[in-house]
């Protein structure tokens, strides 16, 4: 695939954006957006076929496997859902009744990139990051490899590269963090997706872009942008036809998980204050006791 | 009071039957061990992207750290709060907390992917202040040096005055024995301070441990997913420590063939009493006030193991622990603080195994058998470090004289004052 298509598909996908997001959207606010806030993909569940081909050019894209387009065409994957491994930082599962009742729906899934990480406030060594740029990323090299990572994800994402003994390393998307630190170059998923399921643009563009998809087709989309304040906030969002329950997602509530965690924490250890008193007000009791006993 | 209860070394042959067979577990633990480190984790555990933690999380330093609550607690009791008739109790105590950081720290490197790491929270350009862990990491490393600093005046009262290093390094005898004296005396006048930052430390990380799976509010049982876990996790360890020295003293006794230290340990299993109560109070008005009781008949496995944790951990051994006469028996205190001990182990492998529900698991969670040998091993070798070290050091309170037979009888039929030395 060359730089012009690229470049070609890129500029159609932000020119359906500005055009349909323009319908909900005023002038200024789309500007500020622009220049604020991170990256997003929309994910259009409705719109997905299921060909896979995110999954591969992940796979070539991150080096993970060597399998040629071809593997990835096996469609019979789909009779059993899948989760992301260590070779694989997403995959395409479906939903919904093969007898046909109910016409099937592609779900991919991968790291949601949440705006407040979870993976990232349990990480002890910093080694997890939120970008700018909406990404949340990895460096192995401060990784101890404890894991705490992968309990806390809320959406259980992170896999682990357990068969490496000396250098395994926790594998989950990356949002192609270089690509689009590169002016905002798609991620690679999103630039073989053929039925533009995905769109990537400014998070606060695809919200824009979802509402009025949904104003547009209100028969085709639930009323609702999965990943919009699921958890403080998700940098990829869904559109969906179906409740996300039976599209293999949780439902979650608004409070974001690194809440569950840091007000206690920083409460209870602030400044070192709260040790400190403990620790003066035992030493005391020490003297007390000691001086009574004395007498 | 403590005439009689001067701590020695324990001089007593180490090849008994009971060690050989430990060493023989060691021994496999370390097999286990090194088949993880040659061929990684995947090979050696059943640990899975939806179950990243196992038993060597919940047991090894989970239970292990609680277990080893010991050491602060008598410690408090007997240096900050003066009860010096618990004196007896500190330094098997203090050797056990020891250990049991040590190994929780050994266990810890067998399930770290990057164990070289291990030193990455201490490097302030790595320092990640919200996580959980971070406090964790940085309270337990600092405090198992306290508990090497507090162990410290042992090894030096056990060696000064006896260094006798053989042949050319005899010139380094009289240097190495007053540094030894230097030390000891340089600690003594600020033991106080480190008793104290203990305790702090202590109350800190065992909290905390608590803390770590508030992370995951979707994905825990609600039988045991409380936003106060962190107190319930300090009040077990208050527990667990103060149970576990009743038990241990009983054992040791029982295993060197000593007169149980009864009066003190029916005294101090009041203690144990006292906390199982809070904790159970807590821990049962908690379930009421969220109304969680939801699961916990239900019949499965996750409801079976949460009524035998409170059965059995906090309920029975309360019961048992109320009766004053109970807590004059040496057999009704060994049961009631193994199973305060039992209880709460079992509760720390409740919340890190059983209670973790995780989204898209396709097969649960159970160790594999590598696993289980290295947990195995690190606790023989535990006991046998113990072992190794009561020998050693001037740990036990005892007395030289006791056979078998006084005291098997002891244990019988020895009525309660009879404890008191004469």
């Amino acid at each position: 695939m060359g730089i012009s298509t690229l470049d070609r598909r890129q500029f159609l996908c932000r020119a359906g954006v500005a055009g349909l997001a323009g319908m909900t959207l005023s002038e200024p606010a789309l500007a500020a957006a622009d220049e604020v806030g991170g990256y997003g993909v929309l994910v259009d569940t409705t719109e997905c076929i299921g060909c896979r081909k995110c999954e591969f050019a992940c796979s070539q894209s991150n080096k993970l496997t060597e399998l040629p387009l071809e593997a990835f065409e096996d469609r019979s994957v789909f009779d059993q859902p899948r989760r992301m491994t260590a070779d694989a930082y997403t995959v395409v599962n479906r939903y919904g009744d093969t007898a046909g009742a109910v016409k099937p729906t592609f779900v991919k899934a991968q790291c949601m990139h949440c705006l407040k990480p979870a993976c990232a406030s349990a990480c002890l060594v910093g080694a997890i990051r939120p970008q700018a740029n909406g990404a949340v990323t990895y460096d192995p090299w401060k990784c101890m490899g404890c894991r705490y990572c992968m309990v806390a994800c809320p959406f259980q994402v992170p896999a682990y590269e357990y068969d490496h003994a000396l250098t395994p390393k926790v594998s989950k998307c990356s949002f192609c963090f270089e690509r689009v630190s590169q002016g905002g170059k798609a991620p690679a998923c999103v630039d073989i997706c053929p039925p533009m399921c995905l769109t990537f643009a400014k998070r606060s563009e695809l919200l824009g872009l979802a509402r009025a998809k949904i104003k547009a087709h209100p028969e085709q989309y639930l009323d609702h942008v999965y990943g919009e304040h699921e958890l403080g906030g998700t940098s990829w969002l869904y559109l969906t036809s179906r409740p996300v329950t039976e599209l293999g997602l949780m439902e979650f509530g608004e409070k974001p998980i690194p809440e569950y965690t840091e007000p206690l924490q920083h409460g209870i250890f602030k400044h070192g204050v709260p040790p400190m008193l403990l620790f003066g007000l035992l030493a005391v009791a020490m003297k007390m006791f000691d001086s009574k006993e004395d007498k | 009071m403590s005439e009689h209860a001067q701590p020695v070394s324990l001089r007593r042959g180490l090849m008994t039957p009971g060690v050989l067979i430990l060493s023989c577990i060691a021994l496999a633990g370390l097999a286990a061990a090194a088949y993880r480190f040659v061929f990684g984790l995947g090979a050696a555990t059943n640990l899975t992207n939806q179950y990243p933690w196992g038993l060597w999380i919940g047991v090894d330093v989970a239970s292990g750290v609680a277990l080893a609550a010991g050491g602060f607690t008598s410690a408090a009791v007997a240096h900050i709060f003066h009860r010096h008739k618990y004196e007896v109790l500190v330094r098997p105590a203090l050797l056990t907390a020891m250990l049991g950081y040590t190994f929780a720290v050994i266990g810890l490197m067998a399930d770290l992917g990057r164990y070289y790491n291990i030193w990455h929270p201490l490097w302030p350009t790595m320092w990640q202040g919200n996580s959980v862990l971070f406090e964790v990491a940085m309270c337990v490393t600092v405090y198992l040096n306290v508990l090497y600093i507090e162990f410290m005046p042992i090894v030096c009262e056990r060696f000064i005055g006896h260094v006798n290093l053989p042949g050319p390094l005899k010139s380094l005898n009289r240097p190495i024995d007053a540094l030894l004296r230097l030390v000891h005396g340089t600690l003594a006048k600020i033991m106080f301070l480190f008793i104290v930052a203990g305790v702090v430390l202590s109350c800190m990380h065992q909290s905390s441990l608590g803390s770590l799976l508030l992370i995951v509010p979707y994905k825990m049982s609600p039988l045991w997913y409380t936003p106060i876990m962190p107190l319930l996790f300090l009040l077990s360890a208050f527990a667990a420590g103060f149970a576990m020295v009743v038990f241990e003293s009983l054992l040791a006794s029982w295993t060197f063939r000593r007169k149980p230290e009864i009066v003190v340990l029916s005294s101090y299993s009041r203690f144990v009493a006292l906390f199982v109560g809070v904790y159970g109070v807590a821990r049962l008005s908690d379930l009421m006030i969220r109304e969680a009781w939801g699961g916990a008949f239900a019949g499965d496995g996750t409801s079976f193991m949460f009524l035998a944790e409170i059965g059995f951990g906090i309920v029975l051994p309360f019961a048992l622990l109320l009766s004053a006469k109970g807590r004059r028996s040496p057999a009704v205190l060994l049961i009631a603080s193994a199973l305060v001990v039992g209880g709460v182990l079992l509760n720390r492998i409740n919340v890190f195994l059983v209670a973790f529900k995780p989204p898209y698991a396709q097969t649960p969670y159970f160790p594999s058998v590598p696993e289980i040998l290295v947990t195995v091993g690190l606790v023989a070798t535990l006991v046998l470090a113990y072992r190794v070290c009561v020998t050693l050091f001037p740990v036990l309170p005892v007395e030289e004289h006791e056979t078998l037979g006084e005291a098997k009888t002891a244990k019988k039929r020895r009525p309660a004052q009879a404890g008191s030395h004469a």
